[in-house]
């Protein structure tokens, strides 16, 4: 039973700040209740037994992603009457975009519930190993099975990240960086020199 | 606890929320009284070492200071600055003080002594510790004042920043220890070190690991020498500048939680949690709490030491210390670490 008052409590919490994601009007607060959702989900995740993917969403969606999406949105300077006055002009594309993903996810739920998806060659057996935890599973199907899948994963993604520092990375030629080990090895005798000036003259340097 | 209630002739699901709330209390109070004496602990030692006395009056050598210190801030009035955002604002410091207690629920205080034995339990501290920085962040932009939100800003950037690097390191712990379980963990340093020393720390891969762990938590929680979110003599106070109160107080209470989470973290990771520093039989009739506070204590003690004497670091430094030297060198650590434990047959 309280299995399914906590799903229930998660599910509706979710729906609602999803809901909530969407009408806020500050959009500060829409990324806080978009928070809100990820972690309603990260506790449906460890409902149904699948505690690593919860950790995992927490940590790289609320911890990580959404701090960008907060520390971005947090210094926009945005006026709130002119976003709203767009809201019924692009209700349609809303409408139609809606649809689209409603219509997937009742694909993806058909598609589920026909058998299991094998990418590449054809296996006979069940894609979860019986009798490990949850990380080990994943670790064991993913560096074994996917391996190959996976590897790409982390090209394209390792391709994004050198791209977008490629895209925005310039040359300012006016700093002068830090050097830290030229300053560590910098010993008093290259930068100091003592003199004795005699009266009446000046020291050349 | 569940089983001495089942005994008493409650029902199984009753005496299971009973415990539990009970356990809670049981880890939650203690903590916060231990945030209270560390306070006082660390104002002496800072004292101590700029040849001062620090807090001498209330009580004897000055013990209770942090009480009295928490009944005045307790009568004082909540002021909310007019143009701030209300319910963040009073939200923001809430989330800092839960965060900073919910992490201690997969710590384990003696064999099998933890709230929730979970077996991604290492994960599930990094999640809660990644929440932490929401507490800051709220609070700078909800106080809409300037400084808060530079605070707010330098915030989020150090702590991404750090926990990247404090992923790997823990990875590197997780590889030695085969488990995400904090227990199993523990369990796996015993006689580590040649059957005798109990703790990863021995070892010459896992050392440098845990001088990178330590400085990254210092980071992390945001203490000296890395304390750019509350630079007095830039920022005035940080994203606590228009927080008076409670509010304020819960600040203070959860930010040396956080640091007593790290340092026990640190003990529980590298030097063998609840086990006695060395593997010989008559230090086991001590208990693992005691063994687990004393490292506790030795970890806050670094902390305040560094606090006393390192001067704080320019916001570049940090940076670069963060991404160019401790990301670089964590990475080639688990890389150093998978090769000779798959060398040496670890994972066979």
């Amino acid at each position: 039973m309280i299995q399914a008052i906590a799903f229930y409590l998660f599910a509706s919490m979710m729906i609602l700040s999803g809901v909530f994601t969407i009408f806020a009007r500050n959009p500060v607060h829409s990324v806080l209740w978009l928070i809100c959702a990820f972690f309603n989900a990260a506790g449906l995740m460890v409902l149904v037994g699948a505690e690593f993917i919860a950790m995992l969403l927490v940590i790289v969606y609320v911890g990580a992603v959404a701090v960008l999406f907060l520390f971005v949105v947090m210094m926009l300077d945005i006026d709130f009457a002119e976003l709203r006055a767009g809201f019924i002009r692009n209700a349609p594309l809303g409408l139609v975009l809606a649809v689209v993903l409603f219509a997937e996810l009742f694909v993806g739920i058909l598609v589920r519930s026909a058998g299991d998806l094998h990418i590449g060659k054809a296996v006979t057996a069940s894609a979860t190993p019986a009798g490990l935890s949850n990380t080990a599973a994943i670790g064991a199907l993913l560096y074994t099975r996917y391996l190959f899948e996976f590897e790409a994963a982390g090209m394209i993604l390792l391709v994004a990240m050198i791209g977008a520092i490629v895209l925005t990375h310039r040359e300012r030629g006016d700093t002068r960086g830090q050097n830290v080990s030229k300053q560590v090895a910098r010993r008093p005798e290259d930068a100091t020199v003592n003199v004795r000036p005699e009266v009446g003259k000046g020291v050349q340097l | 606890m569940t089983p001495f209630f089942v005994a008493r002739g409650l029902p199984f699901g009753w005496a299971w929320g009973l415990s539990t709330v009970l356990e809670i209390l049981l880890i939650a109070f203690p903590v916060m009284l231990a945030v209270a004496i560390v306070i006082y602990f660390d104002r002496k030692i800072w004292a101590a070492m700029a040849l001062r006395k620090g807090p001498n009056v209330v009580g004897p050598f000055g013990i209770l200071q942090s009480f009295a210190d928490g009944l005045k801030v307790f009568l004082q009035e909540t002021i909310i600055p007019a143009a701030a955002n209300k319910a963040l604002f009073l939200i923001a410091p809430i989330i800092t003080f839960t965060v900073a207690l919910l992490a201690w629920a997969v710590l384990p205080f003696a064999k099998g002594v933890m709230l929730a034995d979970i077996n991604v339990g290492l994960l599930y501290i990094l999640a809660i510790s990644s929440l932490g920085v929401y507490g800051i962040v709220i609070a700078g932009w909800a106080s809409n004042s300037k400084y808060p939100f530079f605070s707010a800003m330098r915030a989020s950037a150090q702590m991404i920043s750090y926990e990247v690097s404090i992923g790997f390191i823990l990875i590197c712990v997780v590889l030695w220890a085969g488990s995400f379980n904090l227990g199993a963990i523990v369990e796996a340093q015993r006689g580590f070190g040649f059957g005798f020393i109990n703790g990863f720390w021995c070892s010459p891969l896992l050392f440098p690991v845990w001088v990178m762990f330590l400085i990254s938590s210092m980071a992390e929680t945001q203490r000296a020498p890395f304390d750019l979110t509350e630079a007095e003599s830039e920022l005035v106070a940080g994203y606590q500048t228009e927080y008076s109160s409670m509010a304020f107080a819960l600040y203070w209470l959860g930010e040396y939680a956080n640091v007593l989470l790290m340092c026990a973290l640190n003990a529980t990771l590298f030097w063998g949690g609840y086990l006695p520093p060395v593997n010989w039989w008559p230090l086991y009739y001590i208990p693992g709490l005691v063994w687990l506070m004393v490292k506790i204590l030795f970890g806050f003690f670094v902390f305040s030491w560094v606090k006393a004497t390192v001067p704080r670091y320019r916001y570049d430094q940090l940076m670069r210390l963060g991404w160019k030297i401790f990301l670089p060198l964590s990475l080639l650590f688990v890389f150093l670490i998978s090769g000779y434990l798959m060398l040496t047959g670890h994972f066979a």
